[in-house]
């Protein structure tokens, strides 16, 4: 029983949707852009730009001004639209919500292979926690060097998402950022953590804590760190001072001087 | 869908770069669907999908506002697909071996979650393979993209009542084909 309408029927079966990444690759084909518009972020309003591969952009408003300005610096032509498409604005919104990237996808391609892996590594550190750039060069294998990492995070075309702020200065001290350090202290106060205790702690020479019953050390803003009653509480001045002690470093944290 | 192209000849005449993805947007599935038919596997049917709009993104670039507003921007499209599809056709037929290979993987497609109705690619493109390449057309364009003839004859540069007649010849050669088929 083959009559035209099941003919028919099945034609119009064989279509198929395009591939997803099709509009990214004509986009990259032709030299086009990346599609951009403003949401609330933590601390403030901020553009966001994507492609199909990910979040490629984050600058606060308060940096720029006006959406021309944001296009102007944007490394790739930008088009503004209401919203990021719907899946994506479920993860971004969960990301500005919680402090943690998730399932988020960010665009890294265009960025070179050392600062991609501490880009990753910082993106790793939980919100309400800070690690010294010193921590973020021995994760990535590259213990010396510290100072590039800290160039690497001062180019970091996603902050806040990624969340550099959350690394600070060998010293302890909250240091330098893109937007300038009030910035930082704000997204961090706005994560639960005190910038002047940061500062004080700093001062005093403190750069790591330890509880006495298990005798593990930490990063004083690790959340097994902050645990620590008052009384079981030890703070040391380096890592040396630690492990003469007796102390172990935190599995968690992974401390390093 | 329609309503989106009623606009965008306007749109992409005012700000091209602004409303280009849109155009892509409206238009992928059914040229990915084409070249699915058209091209030897999944592979060529995805470069000519990106292609076609490289292509026609640069045309756009170089055609002033008037031109742009008065674009029929589904036959438009179709005739730069077209074309990559039949060069990729002749390509293939080059190198018979290199197609053939990719096509046995091609066989695949749909297990990858997309099948619908119980479909084959595969079988349809062997049956559609024993059309004539303007019946071949007709019929893909019509019955699985969803273009009117009229559209199909802007695509093509052949006559609307030509394109009619090699759809339903094309028509009776499939219902004959897969009697045949019914009775093996």
């Amino acid at each position: 029983m083959t009559d035209a309408e099941t003919i028919t029927t099945q034609l119009a079966g064989l279509a198929r949707s395009a591939p997803e990444d099709t509009l990214d690759a004509v986009l990259r084909r032709t030299d086009l852009a990346d599609e951009y518009t403003i949401i609330e972020g933590p601390t403030g309003q901020a553009y966001v730009a994507w492609n199909g591969r990910g979040i490629t952009a984050f600058v606060p408003t308060e940096a720029v001004g006006s959406p021309a300005d944001f296009e102007t610096r944007h490394p790739r032509k930008a088009s503004f639209v209401d919203a990021p498409p719907g899946q994506l604005a479920g993860y971004l919104e969960h990301t500005v919500e919680t402090g943690r990237l998730g399932r988020l996808p960010v665009d890294l391609s265009s960025i070179g292979e050392f600062q991609r892996r501490v880009l990753e590594k910082c993106a790793e550190i939980p919100p309400g926690e800070i690690r010294p750039y010193g921590w973020i060069a021995r994760e990535i294998g590259n213990p010396g060097a510290v100072r590039a990492v800290g160039t690497a995070l001062g180019r970091n075309p996603i902050p806040v998402l990624i969340p550099c702020h959350r690394v600070v200065r060998t010293d302890g001290r909250i240091g330098n950022y893109a937007y300038g350090s009030p910035m930082k202290r704000s997204l961090l106060e706005h994560e639960g953590l005190d910038p002047e205790e940061i500062e004080a702690q700093a001062r005093q020479g403190v750069r790591l804590v330890g509880s006495d019953t298990t005798g593990i050390y930490c990063y004083p803003t690790c959340r097994h760190a902050k645990r620590i009653k008052d009384n079981h509480r030890i703070e040391f001045r380096s890592e040396t001072a630690a492990i003469e002690e007796g102390y172990r470093a935190c599995k968690v944290c992974r401390p390093a001087a | 869908m329609t309503t989106t192209l009623d606009k965008l000849p306007d749109r992409l005449a005012v700000d091209r770069d602004r409303a280009f993805p849109d155009l892509v947007r409206t238009l992928q599935d059914g040229i990915y669907s084409g070249a699915l038919q058209f091209t030897p596997n999944r592979q060529d049917a995805e470069d000519v999908t990106q292609e076609t709009f490289a292509r026609a993104y640069r045309a756009l670039s170089s055609y002033d506002e008037n031109r742009i507003r008065d674009l029929e921007l589904r036959p438009w499209v179709w005739t730069i697909a077209l074309n990559l599809c039949r060069n990729r056709a002749r390509t293939a037929s080059r190198h018979p071996e290199a197609a053939l290979a990719v096509d046995r993987v091609d066989r695949t497609v749909d297990t990858a979650g997309e099948a619908t109705a119980n479909v084959d690619l595969a079988t349809w493109r062997l049956r559609l393979a024993t059309l004539t390449g303007p019946q071949r057309t007709a019929i893909v364009l019509h019955h699985v993209v969803g273009l009117s003839y009229g559209e199909i004859a802007g695509s093509t540069g052949r006559g609307e009542s030509t394109i009619r007649s090699d759809a339903r010849r094309g028509l009776a050669r499939l219902k004959t084909l897969l009697e045949e088929e019914e009775m093996r």
